[in-house]
């Protein structure tokens, strides 16, 4: 299968401190993969590299074959979801979806159905700062899908978000990676990667520690789930 | 204005629009403006004690706005470097959304009491005229410049604490500090030097221009009598305009490049 996101020895400083160091990973086409490890370890930095938030201080990112640089426009294939994000109080959601939609590009293909899916349609015109925690993390993850974007980016998607949004994200997740959409996912909750991802990559002190399928890795540390295998390759880092 | 610049600059002029304190500073300005207007004992009074206010609360209303702006509204920011958009539109964008109702809000708040006066003593309007052209040229300046603050330091409470600092430097002690240096060198030949002080001071800058206008000497200050001496009519009003247009241009560009260069 071939790569869609390429990260070719990351290494990122923050004034003294290395918080990439010589991060090796690739990403396969229509899979998708797991981003795990403590906090700190790095996840939310390689993250924002790869969206060209923050620049690495060595080593290259490559973005379906386009290195990630000056050039921004690799970044119309992607749909990013923060974690909890703070949003312009005083704008509803319909104009923040314009104000999107405005600056990827007014022709761009809409998926009208995402806000139907996340319950969104009663809360289009209110300002957003009357929106409850749930309801603007619902908004974030539909302003990620609606472009129908082929790569997504999500760092902790499920955080805050309500049963049955978590389900509806999830189950889209799937959906899109089965339309050929790649998909990296960071998160804390173990069940929900094991629901999601084809592989994971564990991070620590700034470097990939596993990168594989979860049963490998669950064969390999001869745990019974993701959760305990993870904690395995944790004690033996601190070890 | 339309693409990229203009969508993120009316949405975030939208925002600006419909908050409170965006209410609240261009009705301080009316208030003040109609009390000034109505109380003082004559328009030129009245011009001169409003440029005395202008020229503390525009720089002070920019800084800490544009400052607590920048850091409420970073993770909207990084929302929007992640589409395909240039950094330098983003920058454009939010900073014309920010400066442009800061602009209008002291505009109409000091322009209405005069507009609905039929613009005052007639004598009196070029004043009138450089008073609100000068104010909108220190909000443009001083917006720019809590940007490069705000976009410099990753601290929010350091960064107002710096924007504070910037105030009270350029609109409280600047004249205090020029009159200490005007007393130790007081032996040597400093009219130049002091000429470039107050090139170095935008809100310095600012009420010398006004004041000119109105032909009051003694409210210039030190570096305003120098500023007089070496520039008399047209000269003086040009010189002063290219000085406040540099201190638009030069943290913009500046803020660009921090903007363009900044991890998020």
């Amino acid at each position: 299968m071939t790569s869609m996101i390429e990260f070719r020895g990351i290494t990122k400083r923050f004034g003294r401190t290395d918080v990439l160091s010589g991060v090796d990973l690739s990403v396969a086409s229509g899979s998708v993969m797991g981003l795990i490890g403590p906090n700190g370890a790095g996840k939310t930095t390689l993250l924002k590299l790869l969206l060209g938030l923050a620049h690495p201080t060595t080593g290259e990112i490559l973005v379906a074959g386009q290195r990630v640089g000056n050039d921004e426009s690799y970044r119309a294939r992607i749909g990013y979801m923060p974690q909890i994000t703070r949003l312009p109080d005083n704008l509803t959601a319909s104009e923040l979806f314009d104000v999107i939609r405005g600056v990827r590009a007014p022709s761009i293909s809409i998926d009208h159905e995402i806000i139907a899916q996340f319950r969104l349609g009663d809360h289009l015109d209110k300002p957003l700062k009357i929106l409850s925690g749930g309801t603007r993390q619902r908004v974030n993850a539909a302003l990620a899908l609606y472009y129908r974007p082929s790569i997504l980016v999500l760092d902790e998607p499920t955080a805050g978000l309500d049963a049955l949004s978590s389900t509806t994200l999830k189950d889209t997740i799937r959906a899109r990676r089965d339309e050929g959409a790649t998909v990296l996912v960071t998160s804390h909750i173990m069940t929900e990667l094991e629901e999601l991802c084809d592989e994971v990559a564990f991070l620590v002190d700034g470097r990939v520690g596993y990168v594989g399928s979860i049963d490998e890795l669950t064969t390999r540390t001869r745990q019974v789930s993701l959760e305990r295998a993870i904690a395995s390759l944790m004690i033996r880092e601190v070890a | 204005m339309n693409g990229v610049v203009g969508t993120l600059a009316r949405t975030q002029a939208r925002d600006a629009l419909r908050s409170r304190w965006l209410f609240v500073y261009t009705a301080f300005f009316l208030v003040v403006s109609e009390a000034l207007l109505r109380f003082s004992a004559g328009d030129a009074n009245a011009i001169v004690s409003l440029a005395t206010v202008t020229f503390t609360v525009v720089p002070l209303g920019a800084l800490v706005l544009s400052t607590a702006y920048v850091y409420g509204a970073r993770e909207f920011t990084e929302l929007l470097l992640a589409q395909p958009v240039k950094r330098s539109s983003v920058y454009a964008g939010l900073y014309l959304g920010l400066a442009a109702p800061l602009t209008c809000g002291f505009l109409a708040g000091v322009g209405l009491p005069l507009v609905v006066r039929g613009g005052g003593d007639p004598a009196l309007r070029g004043a009138v005229w450089t008073l609100l052209g000068v104010g909108a040229a220190l909000t443009l300046a001083f917006t720019a410049i809590a940007f490069m603050i705000a976009l410099g330091v990753e601290d929010r409470l350091r960064g107002l604490g710096i924007a504070l600092g910037v105030w009270l430097l350029a609109a409280v002690a600047y004249d205090g500090i020029v009159l200490a240096a005007v007393a130790i060198f007081s032996d040597r030949p400093i009219e130049r030097p002091l000429l470039a002080l107050m090139f170095a001071n935008p809100a310095d800058l600012g009420r010398v221009l006004v004041l000119l206008r109105l032909d009051v000497a003694a409210l210039m200050g030190y570096t305003g009598a120098v500023f007089a001496h070496f520039f008399s009519g047209a000269s003086g009003a040009i010189a002063g305009a290219t000085g406040l247009a540099f201190w638009i241009a030069a943290p913009i560009a500046a803020g660009t490049m921090r903007f363009r260069r900044k991890d998020f």
